[in-house]
Parts: C-alpha cells; structure tokens; sequence
C-alpha cells in the first residue's frame, strides 16, 4: 500500500552528538502530534493556536516525562517546503535525545520518511523546479537502493529470523481464518479463538522483547563503526580493555553477531563506538591468516573511524607503512602505545608519519597497558566529533527508527487483536489487525504481502468443491 | 454466394452467465442486441456445482442485482434450498448461498432472454471476428453469415477449443458433451490476443435412486430466507426447500485413488492447461494432503425433477473404472449408479493483461469480454463480468464513457482489478480475503453501494429507485433518532439487560451506545424504545450494523480515502514508459503489459517497487508541467 498523503517524519540534520538536531513533520496531522508532544513555555499558550512561522520554545514531552527542552517552529502549508504543514523540532541532546523524540512523534502518529521523501513531496506539490525532477528521481533511486542494502545488512541475522517466523506463524493463523469462511461447512471455528488468543499473547510478547532490544540498540549497529588496527602485539586488545575498562563506558553486547572478528559496542559520554578488532593486514602466505586480512580490509573500507595502534617500542616497520598507506583517506586517530616505555632506545620516530597523515589526524601516546592517556584520546574523540570530523553513517539511525516504528505498529496491532478477542468480535475481524501486523514485520525485511495469503490459504488448507 | 447480412449494435458470443448478463443489460440499454448460443439447450448452464452464492459469490450476485442484473432474480425463482453461511461471523462475511433446480434456471433465463425488447437470441457458432484497423466490425458464423456490431461482447466460457477428459478418454466437447468452438480461437490469435489454456474439473452426477441416504447427515435449508434480489421478500418467494447429504470418503477411497493415479490424465502428463488451487480434483486432494483421513462430500440435488445428484467436493479425471470402484467406497454410495462420469475440461482463454478496467481490449476498439474466457472460475465471477462487458459495450455504442466500479466500492470492482492488474496463472476465483475493505463490501448493503450507480445507467428503473432512496432514509432517521434516545437507569431498563446478559446501567445512556455492546443489538431493545416505528428487516439490519461496527467502519473509509487519492492520479494513455529514467527494467516490462490506468493501479502490479511508483509519480509531473 503507497501512502502519499499521510504524515511523515525524520531526522533532518546529520546525526552526531554535534549541538542541535532537528526533527521535522510534514502532513496534515503535523499540528495534532505536536499538541501531544509539546508543552510551550507559556503553559496557558493552547499549541493549536501557535502563530505560522514564529520559532516557539518549551518542552518535548512523553506522556509526564520531559524529553528534552527545544525549540519549535510551525511552517503550515503551503508555505513551507513540501507545502504541507510542517513543523520543525530543534532539540539539543545529542544522538539519544534526537533519536528519543523522533520515536515520540512516529508514535504519536507520524510514519517514518522513506529517503528523499520530504523532496519527492515538495516536488509533486508543485514546490521545486521542474529541472530539478532527474535529480529528484536520482535521490529517490539512489537512497531506496542504499535503505535497502541496509536495511538487510543492518539486521542481524537473529532478527532476521525471527521476524520471519513470525511471520510464517501469523499468515497461517489468518488463511487458517479465511479458509473457514470461505468454506464453512469444512473448516470450523469453534474454540479457535482461545487458540488464537494463546498465540496472540506469545507473538505480543516477542515483539515485546524485539522492541525493547532496539530500544537497548542491541540489534542494530548503530554508532561510529570503529576499526582497530595495529601490527599483532601492539597492544590492541590492551587497549580495548582499557578502553571497556572505563568507568564511564557502557559496553553491550552485539548480540547474533556472525562475523568472526571480535566486535564490541561502547558508549563513553554519550558516543557509541562500535569497535571491530582485526588481523593485521601484512601479506601472507598462510590461508587461514589471509582470510583474516581480507576481511580485516574489508573492514577498514567500511568503517568511520580507524584507530591505528601503534608499538612505540620497535621502529616504525614495513607493515606500519602498508597500513599508514591503506588508511590515508579515512577518518583516524594514531595511537601511540606503550608510552610507559622509552622510544630512544627503540629507535621509533614520530616525525616519520608526517609524511602520511594531515596535520589534522590526532596522534596521541598512550599506555594501553597502565590506562594512560586513554582520558586523552576520549577528549580527542569528542572533539572530532563536536566539530563534525566524524561521518556517521546516518542511513543506520532512519533505518533503526523506520525498524523500530514497524515493530511499534506490529506491537498494536497484536494488542487490538488480543482486545478483539477479548470482547467476542467475530473472527472475520481479527485478520485486519492480523493482517497489519503482517505487512508491518515484512517492512523490517523488505518483503512485501502480495499474494501471500492467497497462496498460503490454496497450499495449507483442502477446500472446493 | 449469397449470405446472411445482419446489422446489430452489440453481439454477444456465448450464453452462459456471463454472456446472458451482457446481452440483457446492452438489449435493456437500448442497444439491438443479438446473442448467440452453441445450442439453445444450454443458454445459463450450469454445467457443475447446482447452486448460486456462497462465501464472496453471494456477494458478486448481490451486487449484480443492485445494478440492475439478472442473476439474482433468476436465482430467487428457481431455487430449492437457500442458506446464510457464517451467520455467527461478522456481517462482512455473511454469505448467501441457493441450490438451484439446473433445468429450471436454465429455462427461466432463456425465457427472460426470448422476451426482452431488442435482443435476439440465435443459435450458431461464431467462428472469426471482424477487426479493421483495429477496431471490431462484427462476427461471422460457421455458416458464413456476417453480423456487423458497434460492439462485440465475448463471452465463450470454456467452450474455446475444449476438450473432456477422464482415464484414457479424451472427447473433443465443451461441456456436458456440447459442442465446442474450434474456430474463434485462431481468429484471436490472427488479431493479436494471447491465450492461455486452463483446466478445470467436475464430479460425477448419480442416480438418487442408488443412494442409501438413511447414513449419511440431512443438510437442511434456512428457516428465514433472505432473497437474492433486493427487489423481493422473503414471502415472495418462500417455498419447500429439498435437503442436500452429508457424507466422507475415507482410507479405502484414497488408497484407490493413489493405486490408479497413473491412469489420471493429469498425473500422466496428458492435460497441459493450468487447473485451479483452490478446488481440487479428488486425486489432488489425496495427493497433496495425504495425511487427512477423509474428506467431506456433499450430495446435492441438481433439481426438482431430475434424480441426478451431484457428489461436491469429489471433481476427478480418473478413468471411469476407478471411478465406479471409488464412488462405491464411500459411506451411502456403496451401490452408486453413475449418470454422468466425472471429467477435467481443458479451453483457452485470454491473459486479461489485455484489457482495461472497463473489459475492453486495448488493442482492439469495441471488443469487450467477460466470463470464463478472461481466466476466471465460477458462475457468478463470470456473471458479473457479464454485466459490466455489456453494459459497457452499449455504453460504447451510446458515445458514453464506461463504467468502471474501483476496489472501494465492489467485489466486482476487486475481480476485474485483479484479473486486469495482476498475473493470473490459474482460473479466478473470488474470495472475501482479496476485498481489502471488506467491512464495507457487505453483501447486505450492496444496494446502497451500487444502485444509485445502477440508476445512472439505466439498469434501475424510477420506481425501484424510489423504493431505495426510500429505504435509505428510513436507515439515516433511524440512526439519527438512537443517537437521542435517552434511556435512564430504571427498573424496567436493568431487568431487561439483566435477562439479555449484559451489565446495568450506571448512569443515563442513549439506545446507540447500548446497541453497540457486543451481547446487545436493535431488536431485542424495542421493550425499552416505545417510540420506535416498525421497519423492514433489511432496514433493521442495516442500522444495527451500521451502529454496532461504527469504528471499525470509520477505520476503513479512512483507508478508502487515501486510496481514493492514488486510484484519482490518472496515468495518460500516451506514456512512454521507456523516457522514465530510473524506472527498472522490470516495471518498465510489467507498466508496459498492463497499461495501468492510474497510479494506484501501477502501484498493485507485481514487481512494481514503491521506488517505482515514486519515480512515476515525478514524472508525470514533470510531463504536466511541459505541456
């Protein structure tokens, strides 16, 4: 089903803990959200009444809870971008708080924006020029392409299958439904819907728990993906202890993870860094190894952020170099480790990376031994990441709350079915949910409904005449 | 030499459900309308199930009637027993259901063909169509006579090159050993029209006289009849209903079944067209759910005064040997006389990707079709498709636009979506689960869905009409007046909730709120509503349902609306899909077979992405703005 005309939301700045980030709404019910989220700082101030483009500044609120404190701005149609009524939230929190309140407002009604899909409205509401049309199709074509792609990377294989099951379960239930309308006299429903209820409550409580795991960001990697690298014994997994070590670091688990390479996940005032550890990636004969460093460059290509450990206590070597060379164009901090132990006798010289690395690129010694400098290298990250050094991938976060408002909508919808049961509805009135909670969880992993039921009801079920 | 040269402004070809539709809509629009039949035997055959309705069929008939069709005042004239299924479901899904005395409704049709104004009725078979420049000028007969039409309706069910099979015997007929049509198919693939060839199958009829009844359950009709036609009561046509048998097939029966199965015609690779899913062959059932014991059987009566009966749900092409030894298993049959064997029929049809939404075919003006021929199952599917080629046809011939019903406001509208919009691998069937607002799409209001429509196009003459608006206002007033009706918490008020087993009254609440309690409804709280006048039951029911279901009804004309929107964005004729840059190579090929009429129509076709829809919808836009 294409909804055109309902009310979408998203991000709309670059997702990093920089200052601001601003969510925006487009759609008639743009207004009814922000009277259910928003107290202005004048309390008596009725939010209907708001003047158009006027910025208005109060708290976001769920339910009792602030969320945060920002500042709104109303842009009713049609003068605004899309010439929908639009309204702009500027909130302040960093990654969690933006992330927070978009959830709020597809709760409260909105759906999630599929890429490009502000500027395909403004586009089809008459609001871009016409030459810009190819480029609009380009976006629409492009972002759908990569949404796509990380959609299915993002998820985990776990969850994957989950969802599946799921699935499956849900659509037997419905063509169990269907079968015995469509043919009364051969399939009954005497009893079933105690059945069902029964099932209904096991699906309501994995959704339950799928839910919760984005909201512990245990199924999505979302986060800066952070590379380790390093010559063996330059102390990488030193300092990944040290680092997970820190009081202040929240370290979860990626649960499903299939790739062998270690993979941890830690949050150090409020910035995720998903850390991979690789083999080095000097040339090698052995198979088992160059397997290792095939993916070790793998993953050097995908990641944001290359942290580059170096052993101060031998020369630089012909593998620092390779690496040095393999990461010039990436975002990097170099780590000097082993800083509790002197370089004049080892020989290693600093002023040598110049020729490899901007003056930009933090170097920063270390003793991942003793925690040295680990205090540093935080200061270090966050500054990279106030001043917008860091890229982080923004597709990973609309996905996650395109996922999750799924999964919200797959979690309703199974209560209402729970409800209908509950108060002696006809059977014929459960598959509406059903059938919502199906085409919502094959959103998750880009399957579509189609047929489906048609074909499950002609495969499962014996009926004709 | 010379032949036969007539003028008409719509042929029709074929005499079943679909085509009688056809040819009494276009005849009763106006049009001199000539319809033509293999034999005049077997005008509205019904050459398998003895009964009209049932889940989502009974719906099309209803909707049929409410536009002014025949089917449902047929039915309601010549039925013998007449059943409400689901009735303890929701309303939506509340389905009516009439076995029918065959001969009579045959004959009862005929005759209302035979006494139209402006229709012909002719027996001949149709051999080759008459195209020019792309569009239809007429037919011409085996004889070689030339009927030149505005319009030409094809409605030739399962008759195109048919063949009957069972065991090793293959007979060259349509069906019930009529003759079959072996010409007309050529034709249409001369112009340009890609057919299929699908199969579908039939059970054996028997002697009643054989049958030991004493063991098998009597299936009785409903007490309360409700007509097909909105334009009876149940005492116009109350009468003696005549019992279908429930019976099983068991262990014995399907080891017969698997014993012979090389003998199939299926199984042995002998039938190539494509058969349906959803009603199996007997052979199908025990092969594809092997590990079910038994499978009911109903034994139905083909008429009043015929000892046939029909076996449902034991269609087979096995050889007429097995056949007997199978029969013979089953509790009741143990002595079955076979009157006619069961057989698997084989036909062309069209791939309706062909045509548009109004049934016409795209690439030749004025050639409409319905029925069977365009990949659909079942006698209502095909009657309803009738209706809608026919009264489009005429429509043509008038210099009207057609009418096109969307999937919000009829199953007819979902059954010519789908077979127009999606791909069709099997013969069609209609089921409630395709109705995506099927709460709306009930059976019970298809009058207040469709006749004003029915009226517009003249199917609905002013006197019905007043009759409905009528009805309709009585409906509103109601519903009005049960919003106002204060009922305070007194005595008489709790003892009547009390025995109808539901909670007191707290404080004042009016009559719509009580009916919307599940265990409640209007009838039974007429004793505390003094005011109330009486009312038709049809009209009761509509303001109970209306009142009990609001939400959920709400719910869905919401839904309506938005796809409302996307159905309105139309798609113009001239548009080259291949100039739509970032459209995938796969939506280009499927936007280009099926010429979808509007977005929303685009947006159901199959390997067309959302990504795809969005891109069209920019350029389109983009279109708009250059002109």
């Amino acid at each position: 089903m294409i909804n055109e005309f309902d009310t979408i939301a998203a991000i709309a700045t670059a997702v990093s803990n920089a200052g601001i980030g601003i969510i925006r709404i487009s759609g008639s019910e743009a207004m009814e959200i922000l009277v259910k989220i928003f107290e202005p700082y004048n309390k008596k101030a009725d939010v209907y009444q708001l003047e158009n483009h006027r910025i208005y500044y109060g708290n976001i609120k769920d339910g009792e809870e602030v969320v945060d404190e920002c500042i709104v701005l109303i842009m009713k149609g049609p003068h605004s971008y899309t010439k929908e009524d639009v309204v702009e939230i500027d909130c302040h929190g960093g990654v969690t708080v933006v992330y927070k309140v978009l959830n709020l407002v597809l709760k409260n009604g909105a759906r999630a924006a599929e890429p490009g899909e502000f500027t395909k409205r403004a586009f089809l509401n008459g609001r871009i020029d016409l030459s810009q049309a190819e480029a609009v199709m380009d976006l629409i074509d492009s972002k759908n392409e990569m949404a796509r792609k990380n959609s299915m990377t993002q998820l985990k294989g776990g969850l994957s299958d989950k969802i599946k099951q799921l699935r499956e379960e849900i659509i037997y239930q419905i063509a169990f439904i269907e079968s015995a309308l469509d043919d009364p006299e051969h399939y009954s429903l005497d009893g079933f819907p105690e059945k069902l209820l029964e099932e209904d409550k096991k699906w309501i409580t994995i959704a339950k728990e799928m839910l919760d795991s984005y909201d512990n960001g245990r199924i999505i990697a979302e986060g800066i993906r952070t590379c380790i690298v390093g010559k063996p014994n330059a102390g990488k997994s030193s300092f990944l202890n040290a680092l997970l070590g820190e009081e202040r670091a929240i370290v979860t688990d990626i649960a499903g993870t299939t790739r062998d390479t270690l993979e941890e996940s830690v949050t150090i005032d409020g910035i995720t860094l998903n850390i991979v550890d690789t083999a080095g990636i000097r040339d090698t004969e052995d198979k088992v190894e160059s397997i290792g460093v095939e993916r070790a460059k793998k993953e050097i290509e995908s990641a944001d952020l290359i942290l580059f450990l170096m052993d101060t206590s031998v020369q630089i070597s012909e593998e620092d170099i390779e690496i040095l060379q393999r990461i010039r164009d990436k975002k990097k901090i170099i780590l000097l480790n082993k800083s509790d132990k002197a370089t004049e006798e080892s020989g290693f010289e600093q002023s040598a990376l110049k020729e490899y690395i901007s003056e930009e690129t933090p170097v920063i010694s270390i003793s991942a031994k003793y925690g040295d400098g680990i205090d540093n290298f935080i200061m270090e990250l966050k500054n990279m990441m106030f001043h917008g050094r860091i890229d982080v991938n923004q597709e990973v976060y609309i996905t996650n709350a395109r996922h999750k408002d799924a999964l919200a909508k797959t979690y309703e919808s199974l209560e209402c079915v729970e409800r209908s049961i509950e108060a002696g509805m006809p059977e014929d009135f459960f598959t509406i949910d059903l059938m919502n909670a199906y085409e919502k969880l094959g959103l998750i992993i880009g399957e579509s409904v189609e047929e489906d039921l048609v074909n499950e009801i002609f495969s499962k079920f014996c009926t004709g005449k | 030499m010379k032949t036969v040269e007539e003028y008409y402004d719509v042929v029709v070809v074929g005499a079943g459900h679909a085509g009688c539709e056809a040819a009494l809509a276009a005849a009763r629009l106006g049009c001199e309308t000539i319809i033509f039949t293999v034999s005049m035997n077997s005008v509205a055959l019904m050459p398998c199930n003895p009964n009209i309705g049932g889940s989502s069929k009974g719906h099309l008939v209803k909707e049929i009637d409410a536009l002014g069709g025949e089917m449902g005042k047929n039915i309601d004239k010549t039925y013998i027993q007449s059943k409400m299924l689901n009735k303890s479901k929701g309303p939506a899904v509340h389905s009516l259901r009439a076995q029918a005395d065959k001969d009579a409704y045959s004959m009862t049709m005929r005759y209302t063909l035979q006494n139209t104004d402006h229709l012909t009725l002719r027996q001949a078979e149709v051999t080759e169509l008459i195209v020019e420049d792309g569009v239809i000028k007429g037919v011409k007969t085996f004889s070689g006579a030339i009927y030149h039409a505005k319009t030409v309706v094809l409605a030739t069910g399962t008759y195109l090159k048919a063949r009957c099979l069972y065991g090793e015997v293959v007979n060259y007929t349509g069906p019930n050993g009529l003759q079959a049509a072996n010409y007309l198919s050529q034709s249409l693939k001369d112009n340009g029209v890609e057919l299929y060839r699908f199969k579908t199958g039939t059970p054996a009829r028997i002697d009643k006289r054989s049958v030991n009844f004493d063991v098998m359950e009597e299936q009785f009709g409903d007490e309360k009849i409700v007509p097909f036609s909105f334009t009876n009561k149940e005492e116009d046509i109350k009468r003696e209903q005549i019992s279908c048998w429930l019976t099983y097939t068991n262990e014995e029966t399907h080891k017969i079944i698997r014993d012979n199965l090389d003998r199939s015609p299926i199984y042995a690779g002998v039938i190539e067209g494509t058969g349906p899913r959803y009603c199996p062959s007997i052979e199908d059932k025990v092969v594809r759910f092997a590990d079910r014991k038994r499978h009911q059987l109903f034994i139905e009566p083909e008429g009043e005064f015929t000892n046939e009966m029909y076996v449902g749900g034991m269609s087979s092409s096995l050889p007429e040997d097995v056949q007997y030894a199978m029969y013979r298993t089953v509790k009741g049959l143990e002595n079955v006389k076979i009157i006619r064997n069961a057989y698997a029929i084989e036909y062309d049809c069209i791939n309706p990707n062909q045509l548009k939404l109004s049934l016409e075919f795209r690439n030749i003006q004025g050639l409409f079709s319905g029925g069977q021929f365009n990949g659909s199952s079942g006698y209502e599917e095909a009657a309803c498709q009738g209706l809608i080629a026919g009264i489009n046809a005429a429509r043509k011939c008038l210099g009207k636009d057609p009418v096109i019903l969307d999937r919000s406001q009829a199953y007819i509208g979902v059954l010519i979506d789908d077979l127009v919009t999606k791909e069709n691998h099997e013969p069609y069937r209609m089921m409630t689960s395709r109705a995506e607002y099927r709460l709306l799409l009930r059976q019970d209001n298809a009058d207040m869905r469709l006749t004003p429509i029915g009226h517009e196009i003249g199917l609905i003459d002013d006197e019905r009409y007043d009759k409905f608006l009528l009805k309709k206002e009585q409906i509103e007033k109601e519903i009005e007046r049960l919003k106002h009706v204060n009922i305070g918490a007194n005595k008489t008020v709790q003892e009547l909730l009390e025995s109808l087993g539901s909670t007191k009254l707290n404080s004042g609440s009016t009559l719509e709120e009580l009916i919307k309690r599940p265990e409640l409804n209007y009838e039974c709280l007429a004793p505390i509503d003094p005011d109330r006048e009486p009312l038709d039951d049809d009209v009761a029911e509509q303001i109970n349902i209306n009142i009990k279901y609001e939400g959920y009804i709400k719910r869905q004309l919401q839904q309506v609306e938005q796809f409302k929107k996307m159905e309105n964005k139309l798609i113009p004729d001239t548009i080259n899909y291949d100039e739509v840059h970032n459209l995938r190579t796969e939506a280009v090929q499927k936007l280009k077979a099926v010429h979808p009429h509007s977005v929303g129509q685009a947006s159901r076709i199959s390997g067309v992405s959302p990504s795809d829809i969005s891109v069209l919808m920019i350029y389109m836009e983009q279109m708009r703005h250059r002109k």
